[in-house]
């Protein structure tokens, strides 16, 4: 396909005549449908701008209702009202331009001043875009330095414009010498917004300097009233140098208009002076050999009353209302040269285009009218709008003919304003919004487009789409985790068209056959592409008709597959292609091991499912996003589909130690996966029943579902590690079974833990992944989840609130030995820092000192609290097995329950917050104490006094508070990010390139390596290669 | 530079830039078969570009350490 690029795009206002151009017809009447329920000429349904009534014909293509797209109409407004969309921008040129001539209020270049002994060499170079080295020293005696940046142009009129920074003089050559003129604001600005223009870049913000130096002036000096005249020719020498003579400023004295002292003079560029007067602006000018003064328009104050109306004041502060008549003339006014200064085209957009003479009217098709059950019409929103407004439209003109007061004339063009703006906005701030006789407000045009459920992202960039089903996740362990468990009330709405072929024909007969019963049919398409519904009454003789050619939509059965979806879809992983299975209940079911990539729990979360319809589809799910190939992440190359919770407790309890299994119990465990060969037993113990039997260890169950011939060694979660700490690593000999060795495929040390199978983690997982493929590393998911469930069902496994329970010596040791020796020492600090004999640490306040160090003794606290608890609590304890293995928890958590909650903080900082000087009521002010800090030495087993309690309730709600803020800030992030990068793609060449082939990054990665594919970040791991071909006992 | 001013070139957050000769220019633009303006950018105003005196136009070479490969050469044409 040739890929075509977008050059521009054009904004423009539609002028009166465009709209009466584009009509179909006039719009008069108010009325829609006539008694006989046909639409009525001249009226708001015209059969000319659109049709949608079956059998009818538009009047002005001839097309039916689906084939005519509608046409526009318009309504002739008798007065023209403001356009809100516009008002700001209005109240904005108004204030900028001469109430008078509608010139923009900004001046004209002026004379700096002139080199007269300037050589040929300068123009010369000026010719060439240089500016000499002369020219320059003489721009800065003259109090006009320019910069390193500087550019000329020769302008066709023989001008040379010069550019530095911001500035912009204007070399003219008059009479053997040259004068430079600054360019002025007006010629300034035009050339700053056609530079941004030729960068294609933001206009905005130097057309919002333009209104803004606009604004602010009080006179306008294009147009001008007369004063008087006078004919020296000793007057203008005197101008020229910038001299206003005595004579002159008696002049102005006589003629009631005193200068001020510091008034000061110059030349503009077409030849005028301009003298700035005490409040006035005054204009000399050469006019037929006489130097005639005129005095500046002044200009007046224009306030802007929301949402439509402008009131000007005037000197004496009287007020006087701008009728959108009087702004629409000044707009007129302003010409087409200026308006570029607002950053718009005369040709496409003439201000006076903003107040609207001419409505136009959407074609019906915009707005259907809706038949109710009781035949009854109803009309769409903006039909009820277009009524009012043609109905006030036809009362203003009626009145108007009739020669109504000027009082009753304003209410009804206050009232069409009223109308014509609900109708583009019923949103509009100080407007109270129409409403629908129901009470129910308006929802007109600017409500059909904006926001979450408008036009934009709610019609184009978002649908709903078909063959889809929504619903709970539950969860369903004993399915592989590439399925998603079906209801079968959702798999008899949800259907694949099939093709009807020779082979499958009598396959398809069969489905129709069972009607609407599950593996059955909704509809059939018949070879002619007539669609027909399956119903009770037809399917048999459907079934009998069948016949190649036609199309069968069929039932989801086991097998099909579908892609499944969790909002929200932060990575390709929420989107993952899965096998439907058919099951019982109302719920989608899911295997926990895919949760994490969805980021999925089972507390009433809802997912989505799609079922595919093309065959191109089905392959591309099949071989791109199916689960199996999503286990490694390309976020960090490791798996994120793996063992969690129980899964992981359950590998553990049956790794763990020398657990000896009869052949029976091992059967048990392995009853739900596919093993044929139990290899040789360990050994030989007597068994509960007396008799001498094999035994097997847990160990060997579950090397039974790796690979034969996988080997690997790793540190697994339980690891202290002792080779950080300076001590020496026991490996296989490790006291807490950290060190796992594989070889053969056989466990020969360690425990499996978080780190063999857990999702994020996984070694096992990752390994079987890499080096036997995607179906194996699924394989071993399945057949790990179903060993760990029988076992953790067999073994029993469970956690209760007396595991939190502490003996009494404990409890003892923690209350005295941790807490109250810390409080002990963070009196002492308080004490130590009163008495001023605390050292502040470097960088830091004597208080925040104070503050640190007792921070660090009660964190120290909570610890020792933790150590003395951990003591209490061994492996056997339910809580102590799931933190260690990774399953669920930490031993902070457990700390927490069973020893000590300790320091609750705001920002990092103790508690501070609350009265003056004290955190409650119940402290005294000034206590820096643990407890008066929020310090919290119960457990939560123990229970919380109520002021730990209160404590704990800060703390903890700015931990909420801060997920709150982090995920919408992130979320929004990542939006940008993603909008910035997706059309990103790896060449060939290992560069990353985006569409028009300008290259991002010189390679991938910069090292071109595929995360998912890598070695955890290294294109090989060598360590690993080497210990593979020297045998596992070298390097390890 | 003003006396007694720290380069920033000398800071070790600020990668090498240096640039480049002609030559090498036409080389790196035939190996990746590219036109200037589809090389990443740096603008002029660019502290760093400004104490290297590079003119709009010129190809820098900026040589920086990378997380993933260790040391990473990549290349940026100085624009307005």
């Amino acid at each position: 396909m040739r890929t075509k690029r977008i050059r521009g795009m054009k904004f423009g206002l539609l002028s009166p005549k465009e709209i009466r151009k584009m009509s179909a017809a006039r719009i008069i009447t108010a009325d829609t449908y006539g008694e006989d329920g046909f639409p009525i000429e001249m009226g708001l349904v015209n059969q000319r701008i659109g049709v949608i009534d079956p059998g009818l014909r538009c009047k002005t293509c001839g097309g039916r209702m689906g084939e005519c797209p509608g046409h526009f109409g318009h309504i002739e407004l008798a007065a023209p009202v403001i356009h809100v969309g516009y008002a700001k921008l209005i109240y904005k040129m108004l204030s900028a331009t001469c109430r008078k001539c509608g010139r923009v209020l900004l001046g004209e270049g002026y004379f700096l001043f002139s080199v007269t002994d300037a050589d040929a060499e300068i123009e010369r170079e000026l010719n060439k875009g240089v500016i000499s080295e002369e020219l320059c020293d003489i721009f800065k005696t003259n109090d006009a330095p320019l910069s390193n940046d500087v550019g000329v142009t020769k302008e066709k009129n023989g001008e040379w414009v010069v550019v530095t920074g911001k500035k912009m003089f204007i070399i003219r050559k008059e009479e053997e010498e040259l004068s430079i003129y600054d360019a002025g604001e007006k010629r300034s600005f035009l050339r700053e917004i056609e530079l941004q223009r030729e960068k294609q870049t933001d206009v905005g913000e130097v057309v919002k300097r333009v209104f803004k130096e606009a604004s602010k002036k009080g006179v306008c000096t294009y147009c001008r009233d007369y004063l008087f005249s006078t004919n020296t020719a000793r007057l203008e020498n005197e101008l020229n140098k910038g001299v206003i003579s005595e004579k002159l400023k008696k002049m102005f004295v006589t003629r009631g208009c005193p200068l001020s002292k510091n008034s000061a003079i110059r030349k503009e560029i077409d030849d005028n002076w301009v003298i700035t007067g005490k409040e006035k602006t005054y204009i000399v000018k050469k006019e037929e050999e006489k130097l005639n003064i005129y005095c500046g328009v002044p200009q007046r104050v224009i306030k802007y009353d929301k949402p439509t109306t402008y009131v000007e004041i005037d000197e004496e502060e009287r007020e006087r209302r701008l009728m959108p008549t009087d702004v629409r003339e000044r707009l007129e006014r302003i010409p087409d040269e200026d308006i570029a200064l607002f950053g718009m085209h005369a040709k496409d957009a003439r201000p006076e285009w903003m107040v609207l003479t001419v409505l136009p009217v959407p074609p019906v098709t915009a707005r259907p009218s809706i038949t109710l059950e009781s035949g009854q019409r109803s009309e769409d929103d903006l039909t009820h709008k277009l009524v009012d407004i043609i109905r006030i439209n036809q009362r203003f003109m009626e009145n108007r003919d009739a020669g109504a007061p000027q009082l009753i004339i304003e209410d009804l063009w206050e009232l069409l304003q009223y109308h014509v703006s609900t109708y583009f906005d019923n949103e509009i701030p100080g407007l109270p919004p129409a409403r629908h006789r129901s009470g129910r407000p308006l929802k007109t045009m600017s409500q059909r487009l904006k926001g979450k459920e408008g036009r934009f992202r709610g019609s184009l960039s978002g649908k709903r789409v078909n063959f889809s089903a929504r619903t709970v996740i539950s969860p369903a362990p004993d399915i592989d985790i590439d399925e998603v468990g079906v209801p079968e009330e959702i798999a008899k709405e949800l259907t694949i068209g099939i093709n009807v072929t020779e082979r499958n024909i009598e396959h398809m007969k069969e489905v129709v056959r069972r009607g609407r019963e599950h593996p059955g049919a909704n509809y059939v398409r018949r070879a002619d592409g007539k669609k027909v519904k399956i119903t009770e009454s037809n399917y048999e003789a459907l079934a009998e008709e069948i016949d190649i050619g036609w199309k069968v939509e069929r039932h989801i059965r086991d097998g099909d597959i579908v892609l499944f979806n969790r909002q929200p879809s932060l990575h390709r992983v929420s989107l993952m292609a899965h096998y439907v299975r058919i099951m019982p209940g109302k719920t989608f079911r899911l295997n926990p091991a895919v949760c994490p990539p969805y980021n999925a729990d089972y507390d009433g979360d809802e997912m989505n499912l799609h079922v595919l319809q093309t065959e191109e589809a089905r392959a591309e799910a099949k071989i791109l996003m199916a689960v199996q190939c999503n286990i490694i992440s390309p976020r960090f190359g490791r798996p994120i589909i793996g063992a969690i919770h129980d899964y992981i407790t359950g590998l553990f309890l049956l790794t763990h130690g020398e657990k000896r299994f009869e052949r029976e119990e091992v059967l048990e465990i392995l009853k739900k996966i596919d093993i044929d060969d139990l290899g040789e037993a360990a050994g030989t113990f007597v068994s509960p029943s007396g008799i001498e039997v094999p035994y097997w260890t847990g160990k060997q169950i579950f090397s039974r579902i790796l690979p034969k011939d996988l080997n690997l060694q790793f540190r697994g979660k339980m690891c202290e590690k002792c080779i950080e700490r300076g001590l020496v690593c026991e490996k296989e000999k490790c006291p807490h079974e950290a060190y796992v060795i594989i070889k053969g495929g056989e466990i020969i040390s360690g425990v499996i833990d978080e780190m063999a199978v857990g999702s994020f983690k996984g070694r096992i997982i990752d390994r079987i992944f890499r080096q036997y493929g995607e179906e194996a590393a699924k394989r071993f998911i399945n057949d790990a989840s179903r060993i760990a469930i029988n076992y953790i069902l067999q073994a029993g496994f469970s956690f209760g609130i007396s595991d939190e329970d502490i003996p009494r010596e404990g409890k003892k040791q923690i209350r005295e030995e941790a807490v109250r020796e810390a409080e002990k020492k963070v009196d002492a600090l308080i004490m130590a820092y009163e008495a001023e004999e605390l050292e502040a640490l470097p960088g830091r306040s004597l208080e925040e000192t104070l503050e640190l160090l007792i921070m660090q003794e009660l964190g120290r606290a909570r610890d020792a609290a933790g150590e003395i608890a951990e003591r209490d609590l061994g492996m056997e304890n339910a809580g102590v097995l799931m933190a260690k293995s990774g399953a669920r928890g930490s031993m902070l958590n457990l700390t927490q329950m069973a020893a000590c909650v300790g320091q609750q903080s705001v920002r990092g900082e103790r508690i501070r917050r609350g009265y003056q000087g004290r955190t409650l009521p119940h402290f005294k002010p000034g206590d820096r104490s643990a407890n008066a800090r929020g310090f919290i030495k119960s457990s939560f087993k123990d229970g919380l006094s109520p002021t730990e309690y209160f404590f704990h309730a800060v703390g903890g709600r700015e931990a909420l508070v801060d997920t709150a803020v982090r995920t919408s800030q992130s979320g929004y992030f990542q939006r940008r990010l993603i909008n910035a990068l997706q059309d990103l793609e790896v060449k060939n060449d290992e560069t990353v390139r985006e569409t028009r082939d300008t290259i991002v990054q010189f390679k991938y990665g910069e090292d071109s390596v595929e995360p998912s594919k890598g070695e955890y970040g290294k294109v090989v791991d060598i360590d690993e290669i080497i210990r593979e071909a020297m045998g596992a006992e070298v390097g390890a | 530079m003003k006396k007694g001013k720290v380069s920033i070139r000398e800071h070790e957050l600020v990668p090498k830039h240096e640039i480049m000769e002609e030559e090498e220019e036409k080389e790196l633009l035939e190996k990746y078969k590219v036109k200037k303006e589809q090389l990443p950018k740096i603008k002029f105003s660019d502290p760093v570009i400004k104490e290297i005196k590079a003119e709009v136009g010129d190809v820098v070479k900026i040589k920086r350490r990378s997380r993933t490969a260790g040391k990473f050469i990549s290349y940026r044409l100085v624009i307005e």
